[in-house]
């Protein structure tokens, strides 16, 4: 299997498509940017795939090209971890619409030659999870031992199970929900709106001089970056402390430790991202809601489902709250679906789950051993 | 293999094979993964305390963690077996409104419950003029999160009056079952199944 350069890291493919969208619009090429860990075995039965969340990318497990950190979730995923790698073929793929490698809003119009910028088709959530799919009959991969995603990552690993029933055998939803609140939209309304008051960003057509919208997307994410956090987690760790200064300084610098951090939080944010994906990102969240497209009753999203689920929320996650972990779990327990939910407590909100914690680590390692053995 | 609260062995030894259970305040998920194991039942749990639930889900069990009194509405219809209720229903809001909803959901239900009609707990009130602090009922009245006490004869009561079939019995003095003579006084613990 080594030989075979559809797997390893830092992979990419070319497939032609064309895939039809929710929005009657169609896509192709469609690129698709991925990672693979560990050995696809013969019977193709150990592979999971990880949904990665709005600004994440493939590289779950190791060194990111632009910022040259480690992995986003190395805690879950590699050898011996519960994700194992070891034991597991683990694949992660840039969604559609974002940039690091996936058919988006920089990548080249076929019809034009030139970056799409907004002539990019919107796309829900489904959308991307149909792009995955193509992938998955790319690699030889009919069925999946699991399905993993925490936030937006979870709205695509649900959207799997009632997308592909029968490709999806254990599915393990984190932080998430099965329909964005008036209050998630609002908070990426306000987001788009930074980005579209910044001159520069031209109706999204900032390619060609690479000067894009740097402020006003460091400013949709020092926003977005508030709601992943906890009002205790910030107290915790910024207080009202001050930024290397004794005293205020009556004027308008980062005073406050809580303000550095943010500003630093979204000048590193736009030398990875770009602007036009983060509002296609957004919108496809925004347009979610799972019941919305099964007649308005979310259990019949599982009906005669034959998948396990898991799902973990966060006590403190107030921007994906327990709360809508638990109107899965009633919509699961109503289709008669086998489906294990528990709330975890940490301080950090909504971020939790790509934080270190042993609880949840143990919950996903039972979890997926135990569907290793039926 | 280790051994089952003696409650719990009784439902696990008259729970048939294959059946579908939902068990509510399954704990850890003992009964479950014994009923699993030994029976190829296909349950589902239900329990209130997180660090339960994370040691039930960690055995492969499917346990969702949720409140009895709040979370039982969500399944449908005679959709299990049996539903299990054990050494929950004394901390339940309102246990008969439990036990209607046990005997919605499953078409059987085991319940099972500390009788405060033990000759021991009536010595404790009687002679003590205390609320009694036994081995069953280790807390004191502040802390404990049994909110209705109930006896063998006020439950067999509440059977008669919602009308509901008993299909079975067991008492326990200690870890050993007792007969039906007397057990209102004579025994520390009941098992009933119902049907409706």
């Amino acid at each position: 299997m080594n030989e075979d350069d559809r797997f390893g890291l830092n992979r990419h493919v070319r497939l032609m498509g064309p895939l039809p969208l929710d929005s009657g619009a169609a896509l192709t090429p469609v690129e698709l940017a991925y990672e693979t860990y560990g050995t696809l075995n013969a019977e193709a039965s150990n592979a999971i795939l990880i949904c990665h969340a709005l600004t994440m990318d493939q590289y779950v497990a190791s060194k990111h090209p632009l910022t040259g950190k480690g992995g986003w979730w190395t805690d879950m995923v590699g050898p011996g971890k519960p994700i194992d790698t070891d034991r597991h073929f683990v694949i992660c793929a840039n969604v559609i619409g974002s940039c690091m490698g996936s058919s988006g809003p920089a990548t080249i119009n076929p019809a034009t030659e030139k970056p799409w910028g907004m002539d990019f088709p919107v796309l829900t959530i489904a959308d991307m999870v149909r792009a995955q799919a193509l992938l998955l009959d790319h690699l030889g991969i009919e069925r999946l031992h699991a399905v993993i995603g925490g936030s937006m990552g979870g709205m695509q690993a649900i959207s799997w199970t009632a997308l592909y029933p029968e490709r999806v055998k254990s599915a393990v939803i984190i932080a998430s929900a099965a329909r964005h609140s008036a209050q998630n939209i609002a908070f990426h309304e306000v987001g788009r709106q930074a980005i579209m008051a910044d001159p520069r960003w031209r109706g999204g057509a900032y390619y060609a001089d690479d000067d894009p919208p740097s402020s006003g997307l460091a400013v949709a994410r020092m926003a977005a970056h508030i709601t992943y956090l906890s009002e205790a987690g910030l107290t915790e760790k910024f207080g009202r402390r001050l930024q290397d200064r004794d005293s205020k300084t009556f004027g308008f610098d980062a005073d406050f430790q809580v303000e550095s951090y943010l500003r630093h939080q979204g000048i590193s944010f736009v030398d990875r991202f770009d602007a036009n994906s983060y509002l296609y990102i957004t919108r496809a969240m925004d347009y979610f809601d799972l019941a919305e497209t099964h007649g308005g009753t979310l259990a019949h999203a599982f009906k005669g489902s034959k998948t396990r689920f898991c799902l973990i929320s966060f006590d403190t996650d107030w921007l994906y709250p327990t709360s809508e972990s638990r109107t899965i779990v009633h919509a699961l327990n109503a289709a008669g679906a086998a489906a294990s939910f528990v709330e975890l407590s940490s301080a950090f909100g909504h971020d939790s789950f790509l934080l270190e914690n042993p609880e949840m680590n143990r919950i996903v390692d039972g979890f997926l051993k135990a569907g290793e053995t039926i | 293999m280790t051994k089952l609260r003696p409650d719990l062995q009784i439902i696990a030894d008259n729970v048939r094979p294959n059946a579908r259970v939902l068990d509510i305040g399954c704990g850890d998920g003992a009964l479950m993964a014994a009923l699993r194991d030994q029976k190829q039942v296909d349950a589902r749990g239900l329990e209130i305390e997180p660090a339960n639930v994370a040691s039930a889900v960690s055995k492969g069990l499917s346990v969702v963690q949720g409140d009895a009194d709040t979370d039982l509405s969500a399944y449908p219809d005679r959709s299990f077996d049996y539903a299990i209720l054990s050494q929950t229903l004394q901390t339940t809001h309102r246990p008969d409104v439990i036990i209607d909803e046990l005997l919605r959901i499953g078409k059987q239900a085991f319940v099972s419950f500390p009788n405060f009609a033990h000759w021991r707990v009536r010595m404790s009130l009687l002679v003590g003029g205390r609320m009694p602090v036994t081995r069953l009922l280790p807390q004191t009245w502040y802390n404990t999160p049994n909110i209705h006490h109930v006896t063998i004869d006020d439950f067999r009561a509440l059977v008669r009056d919602g009308k509901l079939e008993q299909e079975g019995q067991w008492f326990l003095s200690g870890d050993k079952q007792t007969g039906r003579a007397m057990a209102n006084l004579l025994a520390e613990h009941a098992v009933f199944l119902l049907r409706r």
